[in-house]
């Protein structure tokens, strides 16, 4: 009897908590579009602060730089690695360059750099936009008669527009010598060869998708972001949570939205 | 023109009697609701607020003063009822026009609120770098002039994260009436401030008030600050203003919660929580 009510209640709790989490998600991702909106809306009226996008611009780039090299540099190297250790298994090593060159282009490049550019330049926004929540600062924009969508988030959302394709242009060309020299020098595959594979099987959508990928996750990481600082509640915990929780969902955002852009670009 | 002259004067009667009930009320707060998830916060606000006059409001901690004092800047939107600033509803006004309206207020935010990306002049001259178009030396002469104001001098170059919490709230003011606001909010101007500091911050809103010949209203808990700078101290709780006079009629009040709050005591009507 009182196992039956006990799990009754605990069944009720339970679907009162899923169903409390999905009406915040379903608020959350409603609020999310009418930001990016606005934000859109908002990139298209004058004047344009140039002031503010440079700084942002240069805040993402080279918040990030540093780490998506070493990402770059070491991810194509193992990629070099494990296609030789396949490739040699049924004696392709010459076909190993555009592969190497094509999965650092298409998914690595970008997905990895999305990911890194989330958790330093993502996490700024989040921290940075929530500070000012919290200590009234956005409050303050509006009194004194300024939008804080246009001041605030639209400097950021090109930047991240702007910044996301040059920071996977790096990190392709970075990856991409990585994997040649380890390739070269450590497995010893026939230079020209290499070279010549690669720029044979190459094509040029292996290059403008993956930069495709990258502006559709710079768009992620910058509105995700500044929404999350933007509606920050709560002090400094709330800032707290504000940061990781934009890191979680940006990163969680750009995985899904790979698979359907790999879907849509690639067939 | 020659027809206008023509025109019998009566409209022009009106039109001064418009103006003249204008001049008599800038702020005017009718019934103002606001409920934040179902908690009630303002149940019916009424407040009028004169020409020149400096009104301060004052209550607990929580009771609301903060939410009233930022439906008057139209940062929030009330649920129900209306804030009539010169003659126009400002609660439904579209952003343009509320915009216009906000470059006449100034606003000094409890914690100042000041920029802390941006200098100290860069923060007094916010306004000016937005909305107008003088040049980059103009405006740094302007936020000195602006700083000299409120008593500080050689700090344009710092950043606000160098400042002491009095010199913020002084930096703060500047901001405010960077750009000569007729109408000044203050939130808890002097909150967290030493006696001495709190005094020198009173000086400053009765000497803006004086050269400025501005509207003003102040919410604070600190009764002190608020004999000294109001022309009517008003008392919000649960959600309505209780009482609204003078300072001597606020101290001479019957009101058994204006009583208890105005002496400080935790034996009244109101349950310290
Ligand atoms: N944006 C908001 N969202 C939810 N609750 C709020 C918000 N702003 C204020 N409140 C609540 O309204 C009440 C009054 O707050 P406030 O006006 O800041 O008080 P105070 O009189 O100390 O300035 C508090 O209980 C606060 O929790
Ligand atoms: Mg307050």
């Amino acid at each position: 009897m009182t196992d039956t009510v006990l799990a009754g209640t605990m069944f009720t709790k339970t679907l009162a908590y899923i169903g409390g989490r999905t009406i915040r998600l379903m608020g959350d991702v409603g609020r999310g579009f009418i930001m990016f909106g606005q934000t859109i809306s908002w990139t298209f009226k004058l004047p344009v602060n140039l002031g503010n996008i440079f700084q942002q611009v240069e805040a993402v780039g080279v918040n990030s730089l540093p780490v998506v090299l070493i990402m770059a540099l070491f991810t194509g190297m193992v990629l070099a690695i494990q296609t030789y250790t396949g490739f040699k298994r049924f004696n392709a090593e010459n076909y190993m360059g555009p592969v190497v060159a094509l999965s650092m282009l298409r998914e690595l490049g970008p997905v990895l750099t999305g990911l890194i550019v989330s958790g330093r330049a993502g996490a700024a926004m989040a921290a940075e936009l929530g500070t000012m929540r919290v200590t009234e600062q956005i409050d303050a924009l509006v009194t004194l008669a300024t939008n804080p969508v246009k001041y605030l988030v639209v400097p950021r959302f090109i930047a991240g527009l702007v910044v996301l394709p040059l920071l996977t242009v790096i990190a392709d060309s970075t990856g991409i010598i990585g994997g040649y020299l380890v390739s070269v020098h450590v497995l010893h595959v026939n230079s020209e060869i290499y070279i010549r594979m690669t720029r044979d099987y190459l094509e040029l959508n292996d290059v403008f998708g993956g930069l495709i990928k990258a502006c559709v996750f710079g768009i992620i990481i910058s509105v995700v972001s500044c929404y999350k600082g933007f509606f920050t509640e709560g002090g400094a915990e709330g800032v707290g949570k504000a940061t990781t929780g934009a890191v979680v969902m940006s990163m969680m955002l750009i995985l899904i939205a790979n698979y359907f852009l790999a879907a849509l670009i690639f067939r | 023109m020659k027809i206008g002259r023509l025109k019998p004067p009566l409209p022009r009667v009106g039109a001064t009697l418009v103006a003249y009930f204008q001049m008599i009320h800038v702020i005017e707060i009718v019934n103002l609701h606001k409920a934040f998830n179902k908690k009630h916060v303002l149940q019916g606000v009424d407040l009028q607020i004169e020409r020149g006059e400096t009104m301060v409001v004052i209550g607990g901690s929580g009771s609301g003063k903060s939410v009233l004092i930022k439906h008057v800047i139209g940062l929030l939107s009330p649920d129900e009822g209306s804030i009539v600033v010169d003659g126009v509803d400002i609660s439904h006004l579209r952003e343009n026009d509320m915009n216009e309206l906000r470059k006449r207020y100034g606003m000094l935010f409890q914690g100042a609120a000041l920029f802390d990306s941006l200098t100290v002049w860069e923060n007094v001259g916010f306004s000016l770098m937005q909305h107008t178009t003088l040049s980059k030396e103009e405006i740094k002469e302007k936020a000195k002039q602006k700083l000299e104001m409120v008593g500080l001098k050689g700090v344009e170059e710092l950043m606000p994260s160098e400042l002491s919490g009095g010199m913020r709230k002084r930096v703060g003011l500047a901001r405010a009436i960077a750009m000569e606001p007729q109408i000044i909010l203050y939130d808890e101007p002097t909150t967290g401030l030493d006696p001495i500091m709190a005094d020198a911050i009173n000086d400053l809103i009765i000497e803006m008030k004086k050269r400025l010949n501005v509207t003003s209203i102040a919410i604070t808990h600190d009764m002190v600050s608020a004999y000294k700078i109001a022309d009517k101290i008003a008392m919000l709780y649960e959600g309505r203003i209780q009482e609204v006079g003078t300072p001597d009629e606020i101290k001479r009040s019957v009101n058994p919660i204006v009583r208890q709050f105005i002496t400080g005591s935790s034996v009244g009507p109101i349950k310290a929580v």
